[in-house]
């Protein structure tokens, strides 16, 4: 009797952890997704703005602590507060008053800055249709196995974002955008945060599959800062980012939280803006959703048991200076100013181009002028009054 | 631990081929002068220096790289690029205050590149080597194009080894409105062989190295001599740092530097990978001037920029350097703020006259502050195209008299396309002042050429000035031998003179800016003047008015309701 209890109680166990194993297997191959992806971009200039620079960089500080490489993140900022010259601490950008967290750090790599981050360059970074000469760390690599991060922050209004004073992006683009990238394959789940005034607005148009969106205030709500430093003279970040950043630090690769955290990140009363959010459009539940599925970039790791025979190592043939080669002739260095050779240097010559289109337009008119003074004169000397025949 | 490894390994390769008295393959040396300035500021210049005997221009696909970085390599040899010499720099260099740089540089982006012969299409290649650089090194490279760059005919010659110098191989363009911050230092690093975690590239904090007067960071390659006799070339890669720390904002107002206060950082060891490591310090003004601590008996003599100077050698590679703390933090402190500065002999200003914002004048003048010798400047000036210079108002002229230019190429611009080019070879008399003037007149930019920040203004590049001036000590011309790096960067053919390049201030103009609220403005009022002159004339002519009664008070309601009922008229 006590052994099939304790022979019946054994087998449930092991039932019971097979379940949990399958379980845990299935959760570690449920998102789908190979790599991670993440579009950082801060579309606000001058000083004033130094809390956008802050919330972007503080966004990039996050991703790549937990472990989104710099190859595999785009980040653009519009200005460059670091190194401004109103800022009195240089090299750096602060989060928190007093100078406490600086978010710029030691080793950070922008891809877009300046003058280069605008509508267009955006608009191309996430649909893939860029110069074929631009480098690899300005693209968008990203395949249909890819979950992408996009952030957004600046000055914005009800449907729109004003990139850089001068240009705005509007909802109903940026959802065409996103759908040219889900007919292109080119993202597995997309998440887009956007912390601006009305920023609720700009997913309202998604319809594209697989898109999450959070904003940090609904249509008619402003957005607001958070606390000015005296020392810098401006406000350090936004406040749902602040919240975003506080959450974040907390999480690490191995944490378990999932998107229903996420959507609670700053209610109304830390907020003052009601954050929205929008899921309607994703296929899986959001509480099955972990957070490091898309700020992190956790690898998936297969155990196997077979072994696998390696090559023997190549062996590396020293290159030696060819001796046998011709004798060749004496190098020199290149006298960097030499007077007398730049003084009778002969002028280039320049090849010969037909004429331009004034210059010809002129001989034209030369040549019409000559020869109907020349027909005029012919038709002058030429006729003679008729003599009337007697 | 792992560069640990490849330091050993390395090391017994070094010394296999010593034995065998080949040249090495790969060599790599890392080098700080620090040179206290006059004026309490202290100036450090950073070099690298990775040579590596190979050949990127025979078709053989080089693919083993060790100490040269594979990005630069691979630049190299997919653009068929001869040299390559690019700079970032913030701040401008005082050269009345602080002597020459070893290395000089203009203010913002500087790119200059000579492309081998076998190139067919200099200007796309130009062009996508820009792209290239500017993935590497995080700036925005990809705005150098046509309307910036120039094809100089007599400056810029190759600083390194060839034979033929075409300039239709040049290109050159500089960007004064890029910013310099760790964006740009952190790749820099990534390309040196022990990265920043061993070495001289420990110091290099960029919290510390931004918060400076001058910061200049520089990438040069080109190919040199192996030995004497010159006949195998070898690839140098120089990458260059140039700060000078100010007095009041790095050390408080007191005299007294020392590695900490410079870098926030002290030195523990050598770059593994390096086979020389050493600092040294200019002590020609000791000691009087300052004393050095901790002290060092080895003393090096060099003759660099027309002096010769005597310099302290701390030499990392030795362990006894480090002293029983195991950490190297140098101090200078000045005991008295006597004595001259050598002035230099060569000093370039430029600055825009006039009033208003359709017209103007640049003025760049040029000292030569030698007693009794002149010697002649190659002045290059590239103007934007939305500057139109009239050429015929060019004057030069020193001490009140004309001096006219023995070499004058002037490319003009066109709208859009190029920039304008000016060079002159300038002899400038000796203990005068040059003064070059050109009147200019300010173009209107269409609408979308605007930045998003028009009124800051726009920029005009640097002048450059090159030339050979005449100096006191003999410089040295062998090439070949055994030097610091600092005194070998530009090559010296002759004894009596040496070559150094000053650039002026860039310029910020304001060109004439639109009003860019006006398209709203317009439409605002000329949509009210419409609708309320329109609206009111339309309402008048097509509606009809009719007399209202108005509504009737309860009372009389109900009164009238009680009449009705009576068969009476109502009120």
């Amino acid at each position: 009797m006590k052994i099939l209890t304790l022979w019946s109680l054994f087998s449930t166990y092991l039932l019971a952890s097979s379940l949990n194993i399958e379980n845990h297997a299935a959760q570690f191959f449920s998102s789908g997704h190979t790599n991670n992806w993440a579009v950082l971009v801060c579309t606000s200039r001058f000083w004033f703005n130094y809390r956008h620079v802050a919330n972007t960089l503080s966004v990039y500080r996050s991703v790549k602590r937990l472990g989104i490489p710099d190859s595999h993140i785009v980040l653009m900022l519009a200005d460059d507060m670091a190194c401004n010259h109103r800022n009195p601490k240089p090299a750096t950008v602060f989060s928190h008053k007093n100078m406490e967290l600086n978010v710029y750090g030691d080793d950070v790599e922008v891809d877009y800055r300046g003058y280069e981050v605008t509508v267009e360059n955006f608009l191309r970074v996430l649909t893939g249709r860029l110069p074929p000469s631009t480098p690899r760390s300005k693209r968008l690599l990203s395949d249909d196995r890819s979950n992408i991060l996009i952030y957004l922050t600046g000055h914005g209004g009800n449907g729109f974002l004003k990139f850089q004073d001068s240009e705005e992006i509007s909802n109903v683009e940026l959802a065409d955008a996103f759908e040219q990238m889900w007919q292109k394959r080119r993202y597995n789940e997309l998440l887009f945060i956007i912390d601006t005034c009305q920023g609720a607005s700009m997913y309202e148009r998604f319809y594209s599959p697989n898109l999450m969106a959070l904003a940090s205030s609904q249509v008619g709500e402003d957005s607001l800062s958070h606390q000015p430093d005296l020392a810098i003279g401006v406000h350090l970040m936004d406040r749902y980012t602040f919240y975003l950043l506080e959450f974040l630090e907390d999480i690490h690769p191995a944490s378990k939280t999932n998107m229903n955290d996420l959507f609670k990140v700053c209610p109304k009363s830390q907020c003052v803006s009601t954050p929205g959010h929008r899921t309607d459009l994703f296929l899986r539940d959001p509480g099955s959703v972990l957070i490091t599925d898309f700020f992190g970039s956790v690898r998936k790791v297969e155990i196997t048991m077979e072994t696998i025979n390696l090559t023997d190592p190549i062996e590396q043939v020293e290159q030696s200076p060819v001796n046998g080669e011709l004798q060749k002739e004496r190098n020199s260095y290149v006298d960097q100013l030499p007077v007398s050779e730049i003084i009778h240097q002969k002028p280039k010559q320049r090849d010969w181009h037909p004429p331009d289109g004034f210059i010809l337009g002129l001989w034209t008119l030369i040549l019409l002028v000559f020869f109907k003074t020349l027909a005029f004169q012919e038709t002058a000397v030429g006729s003679k009054p008729p003599y009337r025949v007697q | 631990a792992c560069s640990n490894i490849r330091g050993v390994f390395l090391v017994f390769f070094f010394l296999e081929r010593k034995l065998w008295n080949l040249p090495l393959l790969y060599d790599f040396q890392e080098e700080l002068v620090i040179r206290p300035l006059h004026s309490g500021d202290i100036y450090a210049s950073f070099q690298f220096r990775t040579v590596w005997e190979t050949d990127f221009t025979r078709g053989n696909k080089v693919s083993h790289y060790r100490l040269f970085p594979k990005s630069l390599g691979q630049v190299i040899s997919k653009f068929s690029v001869r040299e390559l010499h690019i700079s970032f720099t913030q701040g401008y260099w005082r050269t009345m205050q602080w002597g020459q740089p070893f290395q000089p540089a203009p203010p913002g982006a500087e790119l200059w590149v000579w492309f081998q012969d076998s190139v067919t299409d200099v200007d796309s290649t130009w062009k996508e080597l820009t792209n290239v650089l500017s993935g590497i090194f995080c700036a925005s490279l990809n705005f150098i194009d046509s309307t910036n760059t120039v094809q100089p005919s007599a400056s810029f010659k190759p600083l390194g080894i060839g034979n033929v110098t075409d300039h239709r191989f040049l290109r050159y363009a500089t960007l004064p409105r890029e910013i310099v911050c760790t964006e740009n230092l952190t790749p820099w690093k990534k390309l040196l062989p022990c990265g920043s975690k061993a070495g001289l590239a420990v110091l290099l904090k960029s919290e510390k190295l931004f918060h400076s007067s001058f910061h200049s960071q520089a990438v040069h390659i080109r190919p040199m001599c192996q030995d004497w006799e010159c006949k195998t070339t070898s690839w140098e890669l120089r990458q260059t740092l140039n700060v000078v720390f100010d007095l009041h904002t790095s050390a408080q107002g007191k005299r007294e530097w020392s590695l900490f206060k410079m870098f926030s950082r002290t030195l523990t060891e050598a770059c593994p990978l390096a086979s020389s490591s050493k600092i040294y310090i200019d002590i020609t003004d000791n000691p009087e001037q300052f004393e050095v601590s901790p002290a060092t008996p080895l003393l090096s003599q060099a003759s660099v920029l027309g002096d010769r100077r005597t310099f302290s050698v701390y030499d990392l590679t030795q362990q006894i350097t480090f002293g029983t703390v195991r950490s190297l933090n140098l101090l200078i402190r000045w005991k008295s703020s006597e004595g001259d500065m050598l002035r230099p002999l060569l000093h370039g200003e430029r600055y825009v006259a006039g009033y208003g914002l359709q017209t103007g004048e640049i003025h760049t003048l040029m000292y030569n502050y030698h007693p009794y010798r002149s010697f002649p400047v190659l002045l290059l000036d590239s103007v934007p195209w939305y500057l139109r210079l009239y050429i015929h108002t060019l004057t030069v002229t020193s001490k009140g008299k004309d001096n006219k230019p023995s070499y004058i190429h002037y490319q003009p611009s066109k709208d859009r396309v190029r920039p304008h080019l000016l060079e002159m070879l300038v002899q400038l008399p000796p203990n005068s002042v040059t003064e070059v003037t050109v009147q200019f007149e300010r173009a209107l930019l269409k609408w979308t050429e605007y930045t998003p920040d028009p009124n800051h203004g726009f920029y005009v590049g640097s002048s450059v000035i090159s030339s050979l001036v005449p100096s006191i000590v003999a410089m040295d011309t062998n090439s070949t031998r055994e030097r610091p790096l600092f005194s070998s960067f530009f090559p010296c053919k002759e004894e009596s003179s040496y070559f150094v390049r000053v650039y002026t201030e860039p310029l910020l103009v304001n060109l004439p800016t639109p009003d860019f609220s006006m398209p709203y403005n317009v439409i605002c009022l000329t949509c009210t003047v419409v609708a309320v002159g329109y609206g009111s004339l339309y309402n008048l002519l097509t509606r009809s008015f009719q007399i209202e009664e108005p509504n009737p008070g309860l009372a009389k309601r109900i009164a009238n309701v009680i009449r009705k009922m009576r068969g009476v008229p109502p009120l």
